[in-house]
């Protein structure tokens, strides 16, 4: 353990106390203590998710579902416990509606091409939001471009609310599906996606949540919320990366062609014909991530015994510190301040690009991410080239928004005018 | 340990905040734009060759001050420049600023880039505008 500069911050004793599972952070950078400030774009993990991948390729690796051996069978009932594991986590009413994919861009890809393609005409309309990731954009641009669909946005108001107004007036009897972020990943931004979508089934329009930047830091019940899709990322999860999930009701992935071809996806195969498998199988052709699924199985584990609710509190907690303080810096901007957020901090500083702001914090240990963070849109949108982001996760501390207060404060001293 | 001060000079913060030959150039005859998608930073080029000899050259974009600096200190090197030496100078600045070699004049104050390999693009990207520029290249250039 390093040695701590100050005494900790009275509050942060529960999340000193998880910070010890996850070794990485105990690394120096530049030679300073790291900060790692950039949980948006993937986050760390602990020592109980390393270990059990490990243990997966040291004790019982082999190939899931086809084999009739021990390990084959050890695999296999490992595999499917994760996939218990996200269900529940998610509150999905049936384990055939957890499918495993790479990520939560080859899920969305999965939807736009599979029930896009077989779905959408020519004159359909598909509704996404103004702050959407360009993985919850383009594969259905491409739909759009295969089918004659279009695409109809709803703006976001200066504070980077959804305008639901706006909303309610694209919402008609062309649109089939709406598609939209459940939190921004520049933002911050908690939509109300149960609004959303009791809106949209009261016009019988299906909806799909981005589910990439809700998944670790809100409780999420896909029943209560009753969407029609949702899709999200292992790693954002403290999960191992090349896994992620898209829950589907069963109805409509029942009705859904499949989205690739190959083993496993099928019942038979012949020349002539071939038939296709039950779900979830029938969406998961080839060899799994197998490795990363039961890792993801770990990941899950490791959060609901923290709860939800303890996770939750301690994030908010950050937020409501560091939003204050940082509001205060003179010539600080920030981009993104609806009333709901999760513990995201997007921020401009006159005078100063986001890579510059970067690269100095960087030197100070802290790491941000710097740039459009896959919303060229939405940045658009703001006139900025991009934002410098700070985003918290469970084991982050008040200490660490200290030092990024005092790295923020380096670099405007380095680009005194 | 790389020192900030090796990056951001003196002479970097100068034609940051006062970039040199910014705007659109009237009698361009070649233009080119660069974009580095990675993180946003933007450049247009705009050249006036003629006989093989860079005779006027300026520039218009959003950058941070590393590509900014070296969108400026750029075009003030160019002037006057023979096309095949332009071409020498971007090799000459891209061994700075990957390997830190020697490069002409003021252009030496990019080397601290460096020890700084996330920015290296954001160095180059006005150099690569200016090899499309010359070489009339129609879709924009990035750095991808």
């Amino acid at each position: 353990m390093r040695l701590l500069d100050k005494l900790t911050h009275p509050h942060d004793t529960q999340a000193q106390a998880w910070r010890l599972d996850f070794p990485v952070l105990s690394t120096r950078v530049h030679g300073k203590p790291l900060v790692y400030l950039d949980n948006a774009a993937t986050t760390q993990k602990p020592q109980a998710v390393m270990e059990v991948e490990a243990k997966y390729y040291r004790e019982y690796n082999a190939n899931v579902h086809r084999g009739i051996h021990a390990l084959s069978q050890l695999a296999t009932d490992a595999f499917e416990a994760a996939r218990s594991k996200v269900q529940h986590l998610i509150n999905a009413s049936s384990a055939d509606e957890i499918v495993f994919v790479r990520g939560t861009t080859e899920a969305i890809n999965l939807v736009a091409q599979s029930y896009g393609r077989s779905h959408l005409k020519a004159g359909d309309e598909i509704i996404l939001s103004g702050m959407e990731h360009h993985s919850n954009i383009v594969p259905w641009q491409m739909v759009c471009q295969q089918t004659g669909a279009t695409l109809h946005i709803v703006p976001i108001n200066d504070w980077g609310e959804l305008e639901m107004d706006a909303f309610d007036a694209l919402l008609n009897e062309r649109t089939k599906l709406v598609a939209v972020t459940h939190v921004s990943n520049s933002l911050g931004t908690i939509n109300p996606v149960a609004d959303i979508i009791a809106r949209a089934h009261a016009r019988n329009v299906p909806v799909l949540l981005d589910g990439a930047q809700s998944i670790a830091h809100l409780p999420v019940d896909v029943q209560a919320l009753d969407c029609d899709f949702y899709a999200f990322s292992g790693h954002k999860l403290y999960g191992p990366t090349g896994i992620g999930v898209l829950y589907g009701k069963a109805a409509l992935l029942d009705a859904m062609p499949p989205y690739q071809g190959g083993g496993d996806m099928i019942r038979s195969v012949s020349f002539e014909v071939t038939t296709y498998n039950a779900l979830p199988a029938k969406f998961e052709a080839g060899t799994p991530n197998i490795a990363g699924a039961i890792g993801l199985g770990a990941a899950v584990d490791y959060v609901t015994a923290i709860g939800f609710d303890a996770l939750v509190a301690h994030e908010q907690a950050l937020l409501d510190y560091a939003t204050p303080l940082v509001s205060e810096i003179p010539g600080l901007r920030i981009i993104g301040t609806a009333r709901e957020k999760i513990g995201v901090l997007s921020f401009v500083l006159e005078g100063m690009h986001p890579h510059d702001i970067g690269t100095i914090l960087d030197r100070e240990g802290v790491a941000v991410r710097t740039g459009h963070h896959c919303n060229m849109p939405l940045m658009e949108r703001y006139g900025v080239p991009g934002t410098a982001r700070a985003s918290f996760a469970l084991y982050n501390t008040r200490q660490e928004v200290d030092a990024l207060m005092a790295a923020i404060h380096k670099a405007k001293e380095v680009f005194r005018p | 340990m790389s020192d900030l001060r090796d990056l951001y000079q003196e002479t970097v913060f100068d034609h940051y905040r006062r970039p040199r030959n910014y705007g659109v150039l009237a009698d361009a005859n070649r233009k080119a734009e660069g974009y580095n998608p990675l993180c946003g930073d933007k450049v247009t080029l705009y050249l006036k060759v003629e006989d093989g000899v860079i005779r006027d050259a300026s520039f218009e974009g959003a950058g941070c001050a590393i590509a900014t600096a070296s969108a400026s200190l750029m075009t003030e090197s160019l002037k006057g420049k023979r096309e095949e030496e332009a071409m020498q100078l971007l090799e000459d600045v891209r061994r700075m600023v990957t390997g830190g070699e020697k490069a002409e004049g003021k252009l030496q104050v990019l080397a601290g880039v460096h020890e700084f390999p996330e920015r290296v693009k954001c160095a180059t990207l006005p150099w690569h505008t200016m090899k499309a520029a010359l070489e009339n290249v129609g879709q924009p250039v990035s750095t991808q």
